[in-house]
């Protein structure tokens, strides 16, 4: 029977620094994920932790790693060369085939917009798989701002927002929440237009609730959960809410789902 | 009041050095558990504690008193090493070639079946350390016709268990058995009596659950409903309600390093609880259900809702080892009362 705890080694190709807090770490591997998978990811000794695949090709996968914890410290302190252990991918990605032809808006705060890069970057490469891509994405700061290379990127193809919390005296761009932007932004054909937000539980909750009013219907909208889990296997019953395991209904959820998640 | 299950049933007697005989045959193949009583060793000074452990022979298990532990840890251990590591292997713990022969009541054997839909059913995967554990297991059920004060084991439906290898009837020193698993008859040798296993039909409490169809049509009802505000006031987050459940099985997963060689270390499982601080921590500082009375919601709905909702069988067995261990004197019992209550009136309404 095979070891469902057992992870396997996977080298560290680079290490690109997004802020002084969040690195992504490029793995040799060949895992081809659903957008919006997870890994669990581990340093023996130190303690395995989930963390979502920020982007991937057939040749390598990305996590974008925020140092806050006992792992994510050890983690930081590797380099290139070094070996990280993963397990996964677990969990429900986004259903894309399901986002064919249609607008797509993409609503995300700080680091969940990690989980949903590699969906804009496959637009990116495919701009017409889709009709439209809008991206709404905020940061607390300039100082905390992901990918920044690659949103200048995606202002070449597609409509995008970039916004923060607080500014500071060299800010020139726009601040305030994501919620604040929703009513004026330019939704042609609600039915039509498929929402996807990810980001902290309060700016999830008032950005569905913002989109909703623009007439998006609930089956459209798309999110994201965050919760510790240990197992990642429906096990350890850390993600357990009501009678579902985010791991492995989620961590994608559909809005119709989700607003029953209560917790 | 007690149901008979099958009539004309043939068992055997035996005296307890014929059952110690048994015992100490079965022990060249077998690890043996049962209740035990630990001289001493209760929560209070001069007391003791009763609980799971390995026996040799007939005065060993206790049988007066419920074992403050259920026997999960058996099969899913307190503390479990999934992987020993030396610099980048990881090695995987051998365990003991014995099996595994537990004494336990209908209740507890009950449980371990809500058990295997959690680590062997639930996902896609088998969780294979609690399947290699689970796969030795002989259930040696003791009969059980008039329970304890606490015990509700009729009102969840776990008061019978019929797939046993061995059952046991222990009346003082007279010990009667019915082997259905015929691997065992050639440790057990005595008259031949008739024989009918019994199970207890009424508990001194009952309860009722509520109907998971009304809970459904009325969740957000119930989960807002004030009922829980009390457990906040008077729950305090101790968690030894979920570590004497016989069916909580949540845990963490733990590294740790050998301080004289920390280039080697351990991968272990360990138990969590729900109701502890820590246990929705996500990265960056947020976490769920910081109220007590929240997490009491939580765990009380599991026993009598989620877990019903997804393998269609409640999850508590009705042993009432939580009402037992509650330092606050808190009572499942009442909560799930004052749940279905709420239910029956929120949905007349």
């Amino acid at each position: 029977m095979i070891n469902v705890y057992m992870p396997r080694k996977a080298e560290i190709i680079s290490i690109i620094p997004q802020t002084d807090i969040d690195y992504t770490f490029r793995l040799k591997s060949d895992i081809l994920p659903q957008h919006g998978q997870f890994l669990q990811v581990s340093i023996p000794k130190i303690g395995e932790a989930p963390i979502s695949i920020s982007d991937y090709t057939d040749e390598y996968i990305e996590l974008t790693i925020r140092k806050v914890g006992t792992v994510t410290d050890a983690i930081h302190e590797l380099k290139p060369g070094d070996l990280l252990f993963i397990r996964g991918p677990y969990g429900h990605g986004f259903p894309v085939e399901d986002f064919k032809n249609k607008n797509v808006v993409i609503a995300a705060g700080g680091t969940g917009l990690a989980p949903v890069k590699s969906i804009i970057n496959r637009y990116n490469r495919n701009p017409k798989e889709i009709k439209k891509l809008s991206i709404l994405v905020g940061f607390k700061s300039p100082k905390d701002i992901l990918f920044e290379d690659e949103i200048k990127k995606w202002k070449e193809k597609f409509d995008v927002l970039l916004t923060v919390d607080n500014g500071n005296e060299t800010w020139t761009g726009n601040t305030g929440l994501i919620t604040k932007f929703i009513p004026d932004l330019k939704i042609e054909n609600p039915d039509d237009t498929i929402v996807i937000v990810v980001g902290p539980p309060m700016m999830m909750k008032f950005t569905c609730l913002e989109f909703l009013k623009r007439g998006i219907p609930e089956e459209n909208i798309w999110v994201s959960f965050e919760r510790k889990m240990s197992c990642g296997i429906g096990k350890c019953g850390h993600c357990k809410i009501n009678e579902t395991y985010v791991c492995l209904e989620g961590p994608v959820f559909n809005y119709t789902k989700s607003k029953q998640l209560l917790d | 009041m007690k149901t008979v299950i099958r009539g004309d049933m043939m068992g055997i007697e035996l005296d307890v050095k014929s059952f110690d005989n048994a015992l100490k045959i079965l022990s060249k193949k077998y690890k043996i558990f049962a209740p035990v009583r630990l001289k001493g060793k209760g929560s209070f000074s001069d007391t003791d504690l009763v609980t799971y452990g390995e026996i040799s022979s007939y005065k060993d298990i206790e049988l007066s008193e419920k074992s403050r532990y259920s026997p999960k840890e058996v099969i899913y251990p307190i503390t479990q090493t999934l992987f020993y590591f030396t610099e980048d292997e990881y090695k995987k713990p051998e365990i003991d070639d014995k099996g595994i022969v537990v004494f336990l009541r209908p209740c507890d054997a009950n449980s371990y079946l809500k058990l295997d839909n959690i680590f062997l059913k639930n996902g896609p995967y088998e969780d294979n350390y609690y399947k290699r554990l689970r796969d030795k297991v002989k259930f040696f059920v003791i009969e059980c016709t008039k329970g304890f004060s606490t015990c509700f084991c009729v009102s969840t439906g776990s008061n019978k268990f019929l797939d046993y290898d061995v059952f046991f009837r222990f009346d003082d020193d007279k010990i009667t058995c019915d082997i259905k698993n015929e691997e065992f008859s050639y440790a057990f040798s005595g008259k031949e009596v008739e024989f009918t296993p019994e199970f207890i039909e009424k508990n001194e409490i009952e309860v009722n659950l509520p109907d998971i169809d009304k809970i459904s049509q009325n969740l957000e009802y119930v989960f807002n409903h004030e009922l829980w505000d009390e457990y906040t006031k008077r729950c305090i987050a101790c968690g030894r309600c979920t570590v004497s459940c016989p069916t909580c099985s949540c845990f963490s997963m733990q590294d740790i390093f050998y301080k004289d060689n920390p280039k080697c270390g351990e991968r272990r499982r360990v138990w969590a609880s729900c109701m502890v601080d820590g246990f929705t921590d996500v990265a960056g500082g947020h976490s769920y259900r910081q109220k007590y009375g929240e997490r009491m919601r939580f765990k009380v709905m599991h026993k009598i809702y989620d877990y019903k909702k997804r393998f269609g069988t409640t999850m508590c067995v009705g042993c009432g080892r939580c009402d037992d261990v509650c330092p606050e004197y808190i009572s499942f019992i009442k909560i799930v009362s004052k749940v279905t209550d709420a239910v029956d009136r929120g949905e007349s309404k």
